[in-house]
């Protein structure tokens, strides 16, 4: 591959992001019409509307905070304007973000009422939007990003083609220094001992096992057959049979570095390398929470046509499915189906694969940007008091 | 008075069809017990080819195999393991025969008893 300069923009904390939103953040449901209005008021500016924050409690709530704040403290984020019903949660979540050193201000709507939010909210918008105007590109490195990777409505081709071509990137970005975050905890059912023995410590071994077996536990508590969304109906009709089949084909984006962590929800990573994060399969869900960890860009496989988006971390997707590549080529970024009839080796699709990454690092935007997919929506643990 | 149904269309030609020189079953490792279409596959003599190994074979295929679904490489008795991968990705619910379409109607998780 020729080496391309990769560009990005250096925030305040030292961490490069590749995009440069102005974010209006609603902490709660109720401040969604102000946050899309500011949005509305001054275009460019981006609103990530919601529908929780009231009532929640305990490890829900803090999962909320961690999820606003740290899609709000991301590196592809310039600015944000926070919103929220009453003062306290709005300031701890603008406390929260700026710790990262960025420009950030709190609103609440009690006392004022939307009209009077949405003109002092607006302004700030505005200034904000103006500044993150000049701030320039600059060079950095890919290894200094993390990368998130999911796959989503998976087929079999799934494991014979997209996963192994985002392997090849998640081996060679973390021997580039850099940091990638899997997880989908149950869709390691059946494999899961294959992600345990890659872990590069008993500790976080233990960590990884506790995470999984908590949240089987969780699952067969319900007694619920979940044929049909565990593999969903996409998977099935794409020819997957079983769980265990569809994790084999979900571990086989995995690379074949260490595991160096297991994360909570959610969560930063603080090493470098491999990191696993105990998280939903869903996809809206998944790339949310990966925002929220400081992933910049994220990596999606698809078999049957998954087209999820997220505002704040752009999504690459790729299939090996020709039906799909053929049927949905607005949704795909890169078509790898010639892997299936052998036109082309692996190694060549990683390459085809990182090129893309650094196109995009440098400003192209994927087909879920171009599409307006911005699906950004909170995990929630359990329901709220 | 009836409601006309909405209609969804067909996009495009759903069917798949290689270009020449194309396997039509991919094995992802010598030992599974089966093999994952590439293409759409009508039954007949068909090309299998091991990912791991680029070994190649034939295999007479008894009914058809729509694009990614999966064929059995070898008889399979009820109740035993599915190999695919070199590791157990469920149990057959009947006996399966070398050639034949595997899918849920005749193998089931290992994993998820709850799962049908």
């Amino acid at each position: 591959m020729a080496e391309q300069r990769l560009s990005g923009y250096r925030r305040p904390d030292g961490r490069a992001g590749i995009r440069n939103h102005v974010v209006i953040l609603p902490v709660d449901d109720l401040s969604n019409a102000v946050c899309e209005n500011v949005a509305r008021a001054v275009p460019g500016t981006l609103a990530l509307p919601h529908h929780y924050g009231r009532l929640q409690y305990g490890e829900d709530l803090d999962l909320t905070f961690r999820t606003l704040i740290g899609n709000g403290a991301n590196p592809n984020v310039a600015a944000v304007v926070v919103v929220c019903i009453e003062p306290n949660w709005a300031q701890k979540v603008a406390d929260g973000i700026a710790k990262t050193g960025k420009p950030v201000e709190a609103y609440s709507i009690e006392r004022f009422g939307d009209l009077k939010t949405l003109a002092a909210a607006s302004r700030t918008a505005q200034q904000f939007l103006q500044d993150a105007g000049e701030i320039q590109r600059q060079p950095i490195e890919r290894g200094e990003l993390t990368i998130s990777i999911k796959c989503g409505e998976s087929d079999t081709t799934t494991g014979l083609g997209s996963c192994p071509t985002v392997s090849q990137v998640v081996d060679s970005h973390v021997n580039d220094g850099g940091t990638v975050i899997f997880g989908e905890t149950t869709e390691l059912t059946g494999g899961e001992h294959l992600i345990a023995e890659r872990c590069a410590s008993q500790e976080v071994k233990k960590a990884f096992q506790r995470m999984y077996d908590g949240y089987i536990e969780e699952v067969e508590r319900s007694k619920a057959d979940l044929f049909g969304s565990q593999p969903t109906q996409g998977n099935i009709r794409g020819g997957l049979s079983t769980i265990d089949e569809k994790a084999l084909g979900n571990i086989a984006k995995t690379g074949t570095v260490p595991v160096v962590d297991a994360l909570e929800p959610a969560v930063t990573p603080t090493r470098r390398g491999l990191n696993f994060m105990d998280s939903s399969s869903a996809a809206a869900e998944y790339i949310t929470l990966m925002g929220a960890a400081g992933a910049v860009l994220h990596l999606f496989p698809t078999g049957q046509g998954n087209i999820v988006g997220n505002p704040v971390v752009p999504v690459i997707k790729l299939t090996a499915n020709p039906l799909t590549a053929r049927t949905m080529s607005e949704h795909i970024d890169l078509d790898v189906s010639g892997l299936l009839w052998r036109q082309f080796t692996l190694r060549q699709a990683g390459k085809r694969l990182l090129e893309l990454v650094d196109r995009t690092i440098n400003g192209r935007l994927t087909c879920a940007e171009t599409l307006g997919h911005r699906e950004f929506v909170i995990t929630k643990l359990y329901r709220s008091a | 008075m009836k409601k006309s149904k909405p209609r969804v269309e067909e996009p495009m030609s759903t069917v798949i069809r290689a270009p020449d020189g194309a396997p039509d079953f991919l094995v992802h490792n010598e030992g599974d017990h089966v093999a994952v279409s590439v293409q759409d596959v009508a039954p007949g003599r068909r090309r299998v080819v091991h990912m791991d190994s680029d070994r190649e074979l034939e295999l007479e295929v008894s009914e058809a195999i729509p694009l990614g679904h999966k064929v059995a490489l070898e008889d399979m008795a009820a109740a035993g393991e599915v190999i695919e991968y070199k590791v157990r990705v469920g149990l057959t619910k009947k006996a399966i025969r070398k050639g034949e379409l595997v899918h849920v109607h005749n193998m089931r998780s290992a994993r998820w008893q709850n799962s049908a």
